[in-house]
């Protein structure tokens, strides 16, 4: 009796044994449960034991099964980093104290640490980082690598230049503020004057057809935090954003950074350490086809995949003009995308660069803040981030605003600004820029003549060579299409292409697949940091890889 | 019939967690005979067992479905009911699609958006709407909470005006300089003058390295910043206790880290000791949470004590021994006033030959050059690793251009920094002797401090019950009838109650005495009915 008790904890694979051995595992499971019936007594104890023990068994079965299943199905996986000890070998002296220490030496960082050093690979960093470091000048280094990896908008600098020759001072002296203002603590979700004024300043541009309200924006130090802050917002570990693709490269870290959790899974057997990516992003991919325009049926598309994998879709991010593409998003589109999150109840996150009403016929800027305004959503879904550095090409001033309808996320947002809060004195200097509303006027005509013409050039430039690209509405970059030149036509050409023009031709443009286009052989050219006496050498230079 | 009831339970009991066993399928009729037979032989048996098996079967699956269900979406509200897919849409957009329910925001958010509940903040927010202002607003409320030297404002201010135009433009250096991309971890030119400063600070002892520095927007972020490398979620820190309120939201929000307090006491005069340390390393261990480091803040804040070389170097050994991190935030190393000596982490890791990198400085001139509004922050780490994340993080929370123009410059005019730091020294100790005098003639002890804007100060003996609650009752006394605001000890995690942060520095010398007075009132109102 005592044997037969033992038995089946003893033995329960026979059940997942296969039938080849068959006799024996019948054997096995038929002998010691007849002998417990025919034993007789005790038949409802061991009947609770033998169910419970096999069902214990499937489960560490049904787990282990369930693991790798998960991981076929989960998307790229964020490239998982073997958690390696930072610091390899450290050489250690040894010293009394240092004797003491019971494992290694080398204190470890965190695992999301180790996996964000590891994030390094992306073409698109490699490239801003070599050109970074070996940068083109005319005099100093004509054989550097010229940038045009990086979305920076040189050419205007001058008309700000004189600007803040001007008025730099007294914008931050001569008022009849003390000094205290610029120098105590301050809001961390930016000065009420700037946000006034930055209301005024997005009214004037979208020609009064919208009010902004201050009271419902938080500035924060660039355009990063300000994406990162509301899908910490909105998003939960294990939830999706809809992003249609291309995008920004620089997007993924965005969304991703706060969120990236490590799972420890305990009840697994051999306690692997896996990497769950705490917010997924999920492509919307748009193609060549339809000028990389948005279509509600592959956003419906991307929505049910999602969820077939169990993914909780959270919102949609979209850029408007599109980047790295550089197209508007039609009113159209944008109620489209709007009926599309109210029926799925989902949020939207839009991110817009304002650069003033385009005279255009066929193309007009529609912000989502006039959507909102004159229809019947629900307010409470839309989330608008401006890089206001950007919109008046200040990159270093670093001041991005979150304009949200939603209450819960404002009050949220505006207490983790804490982390990025902007310096009050370019807060001081962009209040009265934004206020010298004839300025700010001249400023947004000049650069958007300077920018078209650039584009222009650049665009023609490219024509000669026989590139084609996209027909951009704006934007200091260009969408180009050089699938014509990438052999074997995949991702492995464009690469290959790419890496020609950095170390070759000495140009830094960003790869489509740094942007998660769907199509090999589209890159983004950033022109305007360039002087137009530069373009001739990027397109001789460009010529001679091709 | 009963033959197949149960067999049909337990198989579908196996069923639903997808696949069950791999049931062979060439041999099929052996598996049959397997499950059968000893099934026939349980029916034929007694019917305990069929029972005692379907049961605890039935038991242990439904367990499981219910665990299942409530792990695998984290939380969030459950979505709204009204499914509208199959909603049949009109060509009117608008109306037909009411929204049914909220979109709804992460779980997480929810306790961050939730009003302030810590005292700290309230008291905060109520001195900044209704500000003392001696002309002004003589009724308002008198800003003690608040960790910021306006002593040494004028100094600044000269300067600025002073230098204004050509820090931000001239030099040389086009405008390009300032508005264009910058890498986000700072201007080399000014993590060098930093470097200077930090060394000045510090008395020349220790040369910081500019490569090791990287700036964030304010402390801050540098703290956040760290101890999402350092930690993993779930993972903690030491940290003793009375600490800076801040903290609470600075090291735990985000990153999912938890705080254990390591309390010091009164006894003690508030100095951390390594067996009170060891023993809260071990409760952790023993409650299962990994360690993963000591957050120290030297001059403490808020006590204002200073931590001594002896015992850096005992805390030193303990990072060692047990393998974590330190992350020492000296935002106040400037700010001494003492005769006590100020010790740097980097200092006594300098004297050190091994074992630098799990020591991570946090620094600021928010305190020391009294620019809180000009957000800058450093993280000063002998860590390779470190640094690397802190660089790609600083994406978040970048200086600005024109912030650190002027930053460069002003800490490069060692003239300049050299007399500031002096005169905002002596500033400091004639206006801690004030303060500390007129609450001793108010019969308020203070502990001695040599460094910080504040003085912590021992006001047990005016609450009643003697809890937290007194504690917390003599807070909402002297805010609203008092019109002070003040930290109390519960904020700052302080084990003792009775015990109040005062920060000085945003006072002038002759709004003291009204200060004191306000003061007055209320211990006298504590003291009457007894």
């Amino acid at each position: 009796m005592k044997q037969h008790l033992q038995n089946p904890t003893k033995n329960p694979p026979p059940t997942t044994t296969s039938g080849s051995t068959g006799v024996v595992t019948d054997m096995r499971v038929i002998v010691p449960l007849q002998g417990v019936v025919q034993g007789g007594g005790g038949g409802l104890i061991l009947g609770s034991i033998i169910p419970c023990a096999l069902f214990y068994f499937f489960q560490l079965y049904l787990k282990s099964k369930n693991r790798s299943g998960d991981d076929s199905a989960a998307p790229p996986p964020p490239q998982l980093p073997e958690i390696e000890p930072p610091g390899g070998g450290l050489q250690r002296v040894q010293s009394v104290r240092s004797i003491w220490s019971p494992r290694g030496s080398n204190s470890q960082v965190s695992s999301r640490a180790s996996f964000v050093i590891k994030q390094v690979d992306n073409p698109y960093y490699v490239g801003l980082e070599k050109s970074c470091l070996d940068c083109y000048d005319e005099v100093c280094n004509p054989g550097g690598i010229i940038q045009l990896g990086f979305d920076e908008n040189k050419l205007s600098l001058d008309v700000v230049q004189d600007w803040l020759m001007a008025h730099t001072k007294c914008s931050i002296v001569c008022q009849d503020l003390q000094m205290n203002g610029i120098t105590a603590y301050h809001p961390f979700d930016g000065l009420s004057e700037l946000k006034m004024a930055v209301a005024g300043f997005m009214s004037q541009v979208m020609e009064g057809r919208v009010l902004f309200d201050p009271s419902q924006m938080n500035l924060t130090s660039g355009v990063s935090p300000a994406i990162e802050m509301l899908v910490f917002c909105l998003a939960d570990l294990g939830n999706a954003f809809l992003v249609p693709s291309p995008y920004s490269p620089e997007l993924t870290f965005e969304v991703k950074h706060t969120t990236f959790q490590l799972h420890d899974d305990m009840e697994s057997l051999d306690r692997d350490i896996k990497w769950r990516t705490g917010v997924e992003i999920i492509p919307v991919p748009c193609r060549s086809s339809d000028n990389f325009s948005l279509s509600t049926a592959s956003l419906n598309r991307a929505y049910n995949q999602a969820k077939k994998r169990g993914l909780k879709v959270q919102g949609v991010i979209v850029s408007n003009p599109s980047n790295p593409v550089g197209n508007l998003l039609t009113r159209e589109t944008l109620y489209n995308l709007l009926d599309f999150a109210t029926e799925k109840n989902i949020h939207v996150i839009a991110n817009e660069t304002l650069v003033g009403p385009i005279d255009d016929k066929n193309q007009e800027f529609v912000s989502m803040a006039e959507i909102i305004n004159s229809e019947e959503y629900d307010r409470k879904r839309v989330h608008i981030v401006y890089g206001l550095s950007k919109d008046i090409s200040l990159p270093g001033f670093k001041v991005g605003v979150v304009y949200s309808f939603n209450q819960t996320v404002l009050q949220a947002s505006k207490k983790l600004m804490r982390f990025s809060s902007v310096s009050s004195l370019s807060q001081r200097l962009l209040v009265s820029m934004f206020n010298d509303s004839r300025f700010v006027r001249e400023f947004i005509k000049i650069n958007r003549e300077r920018v078209e013409r650039m584009s222009d050039l650049f665009v023609g430039g490219l024509k000669e060579l026989g590139i084609k690209c996209m027909k951009s509405s704006r934007g200091s970059y260009c969408w180009a299409d050089m699938s014509g030149f990438i052999r074997p036509y995949s991702e492995k050409g464009e690469l290959e292409l790419w890496e020609k023009l950095l170390n070759v031709a000495k140009i830094n443009a960003t790869p489509g697949s740094c942007c998660h286009c769907i199509e090999p052989g589209w890159f983004r050219f950033c022109f305007a940091s360039l002087t137009e006496k530069q373009v001739p050498l990027v397109m001789e230079r460009i010529r001679e890889v091709l | 019939m009963t033959q197949t009831g149960p067999r049909r339970l337990r198989n579908s009991a196996l069923d639903d967690d997808s696949q069950p066993q791999p049931q062979p399928q060439p041999s099929s009729s052996t598996t049959g005979m397997r499950l059968i037979v000893p099934l026939q032989g349980i029916v034929q048996g007694r019917g305990g067992l069929i029972l005692g098996s379907v049961i605890p079967c039935a038991m242990f699956y439904f367990l499981q479905f219910y665990l299942k269900r409530r792990r695998s979406p984290p939380a969030s509200n459950p979505p709204s009911p009204g499914n509208l897919t199959d909603l049949s849409r009109s060509a009117s957009r608008s109306n037909l699609l009411l929204p049914r329910g909220r979109p709804h925001v992460s779980s997480r958010v929810s306790s961050i958006a939730k009003a302030n509940d810590s005292p700290y903040y309230i008291g905060l927010d109520k001195a900044t709407s209704d500000p003392y202002d001696r002309l002004c607003n003589p009724g308002g409320v008198v800003q003690l909470g608040l960790a910021e030297n306006r002593l040494t404002l004028d100094l600044i201010e000269n300067w600025i005006t002073n230098n204004l135009n050509e820090s931000i433009l001239g030099g040389g250096l086009s405008v390009s300089g300032i508005v264009t991309y910058q890498p986000h971890d700072g201007m080399p030119e000014l993590k060098l003058a930093m470097a200077g400063l930090m060394s000045q600070v510090v008395g020349k002892t220790v040369t910081f390295n500019p490569s090791q520095i990287v700036l964030t927007s304010g402390a801050t972020p540098a703290i956040e910043i760290l101890c999402f490398a350092l930690a993993d979620q779930g993972n903690t820190f030491l940290i003793p206790a009375p600490y800076y309120p801040g903290f609470d939201r600075d090291m735990k929000w985000r990153t999912g880290v938890e705080l254990i307090p390591v309390h010091c006491r009164s006894s003690d005069n508030f100095t951390l000791s390594i067996p009170v340390l060891e023993q809260a390393f071990n409760q952790a261990r023993k409650r299962g949470q990994k360690v993963k480091g000591i957050l120290l803040s030297n001059p403490s804040n808020p006590v204002g004590n200073l931590m001594t070389r002896e015992t850096l170097l005992s805390l030193l050994d303990f990072a060692r021994e047990k393998n974590i991190h330190i992350i020492s935030d000296e935002i106040f190393s400037g700010s001494t006033f003492g005769d006590e000596e100020f010790v740097s982490m980097a200092e006594i890791i300098d004297s050190e030959d091994a074992d630098k990198d799990r020591v991570h400085i946090v620094y600021g001139l928010s305190k020391d050059l009294s620019l809180p509004g000009f957000r800058v922050g450093v993280i000063y780490s002998y860590n390779e690793n470190v640094l690397t994340v802190a660089r790609k993080m600083t994406r978040f929370s970048s200086v600005s251009a024109p912030t650190q123009r002027l930053v460069t410059s002003m800490l490069s005019d060692t003239t300049f920094i050299k007399s500031y730091t002096e005169r905002n020294r002596e500033r400091l100790r004639t206006m801690y002797d004030l303060f500390v005098d007129g609450l001793k003639e108010l019969g308020i002890g203070c502990t001695k401090s040599s460094g910080g804007l504040y003085c912590w100060c021992d006001m047990s003996g005016l609450i009643r019950p003697y809890n937290e609650k007194g504690e917390l009752d003599l807070w909402d006394k002297l805010l609203n009838v008092g019109k002070i605001n003040i930290t109390p000890g519960s904020s700052c995690h302080c084990i003792e109650p009775g015990w109040f942060r005062c920060c000085f520095t945003t006072l002038d010398e002759n709004d003291i005495p009204v200060v004191m007075e306000r003061i007055r009132l209320v211990v006298e109102a504590c003291k009457s009915p007894a």
